[in-house]
């Protein structure tokens, strides 16, 4: 496999694995608006892996985007650490949501102005969609953040304990650098600062802190994964491997 | 924060090709900066509109039911309201 075809890989599963995270609270969310503020957030997300899971199998020219979303073993998906990590609690959720979305927004963006036409393409779809993302985690980090003692409390752990997992974003895989070198997307080490400033501003609206050590685990993006994503595929290739073949 | 301390809006959306906002429904928020993003949410996933006005419930004045008779019936036979009286000259069109 090529650069490119693992890079597209690595965003499908991105979104996918999130989707994923996010549509468990479909039905248990705290209050109707937002069951279905998260739901809509999950289809987009969604929505943009079956974009990029295309694009993946027509670089791949075998496997057809339903094998490279449901039938590929846990070593093979890209996705960041991050994403893959248990909902905990609405403020833990939440927490994962403004960390990733502040970085998905950047990317997108760098996407904008790749040579690759498809990476493009989708990126001017999706980057309106991000932007609401974007929006609703950071009115959110402030309400609760900035809420009441317990709500901040809750938050404030929420944070501290995601931590960890967002410097995985900014290191560059392999196949980053293969196509950083022909210039197909920047280093994402190149929008750390923006990143930074933007969560440190919405953090600061929201009475938060920013953890003072360096976010250290990665391994996602070479298919080194912790123990969660072997559940969240079982649960979603289950039917697909009990009934190869299953459509609707 | 429960839902309970959250006061009711009512939502109205402009669709694509209407000129006025048409009520849809209700929902529950905080403030009407929630108010506003919980509609374009709820009310508007299957490009139900490109506006949305949100107010608080508490703010809209109804009618009485019980005062239907005296504030409706009375506009029955007059039908010298409508403006059908007119004879409209051939050449005017979209009337």
């Amino acid at each position: 496999m090529n650069a490119l075809t693992d890079y597209t890989l690595h965003l499908a599963d991105n979104q996918l694995i999130l989707g994923q995270r996010l549509c468990e609270w479909c039905g248990h969310n705290f209050v109707l608006e937002q069951d279905i503020a998260m739901s809509n957030i999950a289809l987009d997300l969604i929505g943009q892996a079956r974009s990029y899971y295309q694009y993946a199998s027509k670089l791949d020219g075998k496997k057809s985007e339903d094998d490279l979303a449901m039938l590929r073993g846990e070593r093979e998906y890209k996705n960041l650490l991050l994403l893959e990590q248990p909902n905990g609690d609405f403020a833990n959720t939440l927490a994962r949501q403004f960390f990733y979305d502040v970085f998905h927004l950047f990317q997108l963006e760098d996407h904008l102005k790749s040579s690759d036409e498809s990476l493009r393409a989708i990126a001017e779809k999706a980057v309106k969609e991000v932007r609401y993302h974007v929006t609703w985690s950071s009115e959110w980090m402030i309400r609760l953040g900035d809420g009441t003692t317990e709500s901040h409390a809750r938050l404030q752990h929420a944070v501290n304990k995601i931590w960890m997992w967002t410097g995985e974003m900014f290191e560059a895989s392999a196949f980053e650098k293969d196509l950083i070198e022909k210039k197909i997307i920047s280093n994402p080490k190149d929008f750390k600062l923006s990143w930074d400033q933007k969560i440190q501003e919405i953090l600061t609206e929201a009475t938060l802190k920013l953890p003072l050590e360096e976010p250290y685990q990665h391994g996602g993006k070479d298919g080194l994964h912790t123990e969660h994503l072997g559940y969240i595929l079982a649960e979603m290739q289950s039917l697909q491997r009990t009934y190869p073949g299953l459509a609707w | 924060m429960s839902q309970k301390d959250w006061p009711l809006w009512e939502v109205f959306i402009r669709s694509r090709q209407g000129l006025d906002h048409k009520h849809v429904g209700s929902l529950h928020a905080a403030d009407a900066r929630m108010a506003m993003e919980n509609a374009r949410d709820v009310y508007t996933r299957r490009l139900e509109g490109v506006s949305i006005w949100v107010v608080e419930s508490k703010n809209i004045h109804a009618s009485n039911p019980d005062e239907a008779a005296q504030f409706y019936d009375p506009a029955e036979d007059k039908a010298y309201r409508h403006p059908t009286f007119y004879n409209v000259p051939d050449d005017i069109e979209h009337m």
